[in-house]
């Protein structure tokens, strides 16, 4: 048993973090299903009310989303640099990404949050019992269209409030930490960081670009 | 050997005191304390079934009120699926097995195991608030738009705390297929892994990938109860059934994360107790992993009669026929493995052959309601709610108890007292087909599930179901007195009592905290009985006389 | 029926003999197999029990023939039973063309059924024995299920669509209706009985009732009332399709699409107007979501239904 090894069942810390490494991507498989279960509703309920759906897509802001794709795309560029500094022990360099990181995280649920005000001014979120004003086709399948757009934008957002947290607490608990542990936590964060960036990299052609 | 193991503290003497036990790593302490949280479960839930069972002695509403009575039901099931059957096996014998069968230290992410019993316990203080605080009436399945729109409990709170138990079993799920794949000891390959570590290979994966679509179900519920969304309304645009689907996409492989690690422990006793391989190795292996797979697709068969399309519905008649048949290769393979062996009778073997039948027979019933034209009779009725708890009554927990019994010496060091175990087997069995065979006649009779009255013609068939669940409730209060008993006054076990194959049973019992002295390789294939050196220790009802049988 | 104690239910309908065939070849088979099991488990433990002096030696662990064997055999029982099954249940789509058509709600907590002369019922249906019946099904809340132990026959009301089951009655008699789908509260209180008459006391029981309204005739009423005629009307100033044999004929939608106006085509034109809007109009209708519940909404249907006499067959309408 070495001890640069978390878990004691682990001989060497280098099978320890293949092992890590697998465990995130069993994880990435079960929150693949948890926003494929979603996507699937949307898929289904898009094939039946095509119309409703892409007259209602037509009024969400294109130019946030897409701004908004850029600042997680860039935030994944960090995350990635900040996986190479850990590996190469330099923490400092690793420390400065990180915080770039969290920091255009929380710019994207800024950009979101302001969106969902948007469109709340707009009356084109029947949510909380507000009015629902939609002069297109279909209204009622059109809020259909929007109930969903909140409900996966919502979960997509606490996963990356999640994120962002989590690499606040990596930050914190790392200070003491030596250099593998520091690399294995970060890789792990990456693992997960990568994925949020990947459902929005779905959800943002399935919400915004279905009818342009 | 077994003079050296009070030399060594075992697991449950090195560190003392509620910080060594709550902050523990060891898979072996986290094993107990899920083994405290699930039994407190498990008898609060069966409290609320024999309110239930004494209310419908009677055809009328006389002990508790309309709204009372749905709160029960719908109580029962959310916490015995959730917070006992669902982690049962798995968070218990799993845990504490699994490192010891694959001849590991530990688990691979220990403090994750820590962690799930953590998030267990705490989506558990939702589940006991909701019950504290007066209930929710929707039924475990949380049917739209009942759930969404109209229902007046505390839907959101137990809704919350399922989800949270359910990344306990997700974060469980992971640690175990990682561990399975990364920490199996030298020369242990896939086809030398017990069937026991195969079925909660299975479990685990279903676990990961199913558990997320129940999350998306409950998200989807509270965000419509609480936001006002309408995914499941159809003045909004949306459609009840779209729940249906989403629900039972996780909720029918869930029966299988239930019943698979109770197929595991059968098929590690049955062998055992026979003193023969366990027949057809390689097909109960692989059926395992079939039924893990097979029972993703076959959903629909909770809603023939629900608006869906005919041809859907033929469509998963079909795949539920498919998934019938591993099970029943598996049935054919463990009553083989009895033949020419040297049989014996304790109580982990009677719960085992208790099991065998009992799974058989509920199984069977699910033949009735797979088949279209019957199912249109019987859905919604009490022969569905005797098939399932056939298979999960009979099957798991009388597996669950069979595993408890048979480990009981490894994980504790202690022998229980076998005259009081087979005492209370047998009550059990008794017990549990006096309640519910005579649920399938109810069923056929037309009497529907989740009533609080009934026609007076159904009352025979009511009272001998009443009558029965005092039996099954006094069969499985029992072990909570003989087992708690050995703790403190039981004989020591040996390594080995039953004469058992197995990495587990080759350390002592307790086991030291790290599993083994020196780290096990593996040669042979499993269940290589009979074999020398493994004489079968057989308990006279005295603790402490113990007699070698000859081989 | 022995010595009181019930073991089946009546068989009353046309459905029910065969259903109950399948039943119990199913209950001979499971019994079968069982006891085979049973012997041969306990038979083992017996002769094979410790210290028993039975003969052990042999081949032992493996048979591939055995194995294969019983799987090919569960198979073929598998999918024989399956076969069967799906064979019954696809009858379920298909009532005959002159069935008599009632309409049921259900809401909590109370089944609500119309008989086309108006007829109303609460909690109890008669119906002639010997002539199929189709019951189209709705919901004003939650999800039901129109369930009758005695003719095999169950079926969902789900909010938002109109959901049908038929059946005909053999037997003359009184007969258990349940809701049995978990609806709240009341759920176990929310049943009632079927009455199957002869059809002269059938005829006899409808005159009794007196001739209420038609469905058709307070439809047209609620037509009139809800100012549907002020577009759909001869002399509206307003563009908007003509309804007279409208029901079961194509019509050609805005978008190029076709679609048969069917009852859900009819029952989404009311209450959403802008969904399917017919080529040529604009999209002007107002929603009568929320102004019309779940009966009115019946009433409607047969009143536009009786505008198209050569309308759907009953098979087609189950869409």
């Amino acid at each position: 048993m070495s001890a640069s090894t978390q878990s004691v069942a682990f001989d060497t810390p280098a099978r320890e973090k293949a092992a890590d490494a697998f465990g995130m991507w069993v994880f990435a498989g079960s929150e693949a299903m948890l926003f494929g279960a979603i996507m699937l509703v949307f898929f289904v309920a898009r094939v039946s009310y095509g119309p409703a759906f892409a007259a209602a897509s037509k009024h969400l802001s294109l130019t946030l989303g897409a701004v908004n794709t850029a600042v997680l795309i860039t935030s994944s560029l960090t995350m990635a640099l900040a996986h190479f500094h850990a590996d190469a022990g330099r923490w400092r360099a690793a420390v400065w990404t990180l915080m770039a990181t969290a920091l255009l995280g929380a710019v994207f649920l800024v950009i979101k949050g302001t969106e969902y005000a948007m469109e709340f001014h707009e009356g084109i979120a029947p949510v909380l019992g507000a009015p629902f004003a939609f002069s297109g086709p279909d209204p009622v399948h059109a809020a259909f269209f929007f109930s969903l757009y909140f409900a996966m934008t919502a979960l997509h957002g606490l996963h990356l409030t999640c994120g962002i947290l989590v690499i606040v607490g990596l930050l914190a608990l790392s200070r003491g930490a030596d250099p593998s542990s520091r690399a294995r936590r970060v890789q792990a964060v990456g693992l997960y960081w990568h994925f949020v960036d990947i459902v929005w990299v779905f959800l943002f052609p399935v919400l915004y670009l279905i009818n342009r | 050997m077994s003079s050296d193991v009070a030399m060594r503290a075992n697991y449950l003497e090195e560190g003392a005191g509620p910080r060594a036990w709550l902050l523990t790593t060891d898979h072996k302490r986290v094993a107990w304390l899920y083994l405290v949280s699930l039994t407190a479960f498990f008898f609060l839930g069966g409290a609320f079934a024999v309110l239930m069972r004494v209310e419908l002695a009677t055809p009328g509403g006389d002990l508790v009120s309309d709204d009372v009575y749905n709160r029960l039901f719908s109580l029962h099931g959310i916490i015995m699926v959730w917070f006992y059957l669902v982690p049962s096996i798995p968070a218990t014998l799993g845990n504490f097995l699994l490192p010891l069968m694959i001849g590991a230290r530990d688990l691979a992410f220990p403090r994750l195991n820590l962690a799930s019993w953590y998030v267990f316990v705490f989506g558990s203080l939702f589940a006991l608030f909701s019950v504290l605080a007066g209930g929710v009436d929707t039924g475990w399945t949380f049917y739209t738009p009942l759930s969404t729109l109209y229902a007046n409990g505390f839907v959101s709170t137990a809704a919350m705390g399922v989800f949270i138990v359910g990344f306990s079993s997700i974060m469980t799920g992971i640690n175990f297929i990682v561990t399975v794949h990364t920490l199996r000891a030298p020369g242990l390959t896939w086809f030398r892994l017990p069937i026991f570590v195969w079925t909660i290979y299975a479990t685990a994966l279903v676990m990961v990938l199913a558990t997320p679509v129940l999350a998306a179900s409950l998200i989807l519920i509270v965000l419509e109860r609480v936001f006002g969304i309408g995914i499941f309304n159809p003045d909004l645009g949306g459609d009840p059934l779209l729940f249906q689907h989403l629900f039972w996409f996780y909720s029918h492989p869930a029966v299988y994360i239930m019943i698979l690690p109770g197929m595991g422990v059968v098929s590690e006793v049955l062998p055992c107790f026979s003193k023969r391989p366990l027949f057809g190795y390689k097909a109960v292996a692989l059926s395992s992993m079939a039924i893990a797979v097979f029972g993703f697709l076959v959903w629909g068969h909770h809603m023939f009669v629900s608006g869906q399309s005919a041809y859907a519905g033929v469509i998963f008649s079909f795949l539920s026929f498919c998934v019938a048949i591993p099970s029943a290769i598996k049935v054919f393979n463990w009553s083989l493995t009895l033949r020419k062996g040297e049989i014996t009778f304790e109580a982990p073997m009677l719960y085992a052959l208790f099991f065998l039948a009992l799974f058989t027979f509920g199984g069977l019933a699910g033949l009735f309601l797979a088949a279209l034209a019957v199912d249109v009779h019987v859905h919604d009725t009490y022969f569905v709610v005797a098939h399932f708890h056939y298979i999960m009554v009979g099957g798991m927990v009388t597996a669950y108890m069979a595993g408890l019994h048979f480990w009981w010496p490894k994980m504790t060091g202690r022998l229980y007292s076998e005259t009081w175990a087979r005492v209370a087997a047998a009550a059990t069995f008794i017990g549990f087909n006096l309640t519910f065979f005579p649920q399938f006649v109810l069923g056929f009779l037309g009497m529907p599930r989740r009533y609080h009255t009934y026609p007076p013609e159904f009352q025979f068939w009511h009272v001998l179901s009443s009558a029965g669940a005092v039996v099954l409730a006094a069969g499985y209060l029992m072990p909570l007195c003989y087992l708690g008993w050995s703790l403190f006054r039981g004989a020591r076990a040996t390594d080995n009592p039953w004469g058992a194959t197995g990495l587990e049973w080759q350390t002592a019992s307790p086991p030291p905290p790290h599993n083994f002295d020196r780290m096990p390789t593996v040669s042979q294939p499993p269940y290589a009985y009979p074999m020398k050196g493994l004489e079968h220790e057989r308990f006279s009802p005295h603790k402490d006389k113990v007699r070698e049988t000859a081989a | 029926m022995s010595f009181g104690i019930p073991f089946a239910p009546s068989e009353a309908s046309s459905a029910a003999a065969s259903v109950d065939t399948l039943f119990y070849t199913l209950l001979a088979f499971t019994t079968a197999l069982g006891a085979f099991l049973t012997l041969l488990v306990v038979g083992y433990a017996v002769k094979y029990r410790a210290g028993s002096g039975a003969d052990r030696t042999g081949e032992r662990g493996r048979s591939l023939p055995l194995e294969i064997g019983w799987t090919l055999a569960s198979l073929i029982i598998a999918f024989a039973i399956f076969g069967w099954g799906a064979t019954l249940f696809m009858r379920r789509d298909h009532p005959p063309a002159d069935a008599l058509q009632i309409a049921g709600l259900g809401k909590q907590w109370m089944w609500e059924f119309r008989h086309p002369g108006g007829q109303r019922e609460i909690d109890e249906l008669h119906v002639p024995v010997g002539k199929p019946v189709v019951v189209s099904l709705a919901s004003q809340d939650v999800i039901h299920s129109f369930f009758v132990p005695a003719f095999r026959v169950k079926q969902d009301a789900v909010p938002g669509r109109t959901t049908h089951v038929w059946f005909t009655a053999t037997e003359p008699g009184h007969y258990h209706l349940f809701c049995a789908e978990y609806c709240g509260t009341q759920h176990s209180e929310m049943g009632g009985w079927v009455d199957a008459l002869p059809p002269e006391q059938y005829a006899a029981w409808l005159s009794d009732q007196g001739e209420g309204e038609t469905l058709a005739a307070t439809g047209e009423k609620l037509f009139r009332a809800l100012g549907c005629s002020g577009c759909h009307g001869n002399s509206s100033k307003v563009r908007a399709p003509p309804l007279e044999n409208v029901y079961g004929r194509p019509v050609a939608l805005a978008n190029d699409a076709t679609v048969i106006a069917d009852e859900r085509y009819l029952r989404d034109s009311i209450l959403q107007p802008k969904k399917e809007v017919a080529a040529g109009y604009e999209p002007v209708m107002p929603s009568f979501d929320g102004l019309v519940d779940e009966a009115e909404l019946q009433m409607l249907l047969a009143y536009l239904k009786s505008l198209s006499p050569q309308g759907l067959t009953n098979s087609e309408a189950i869409r």
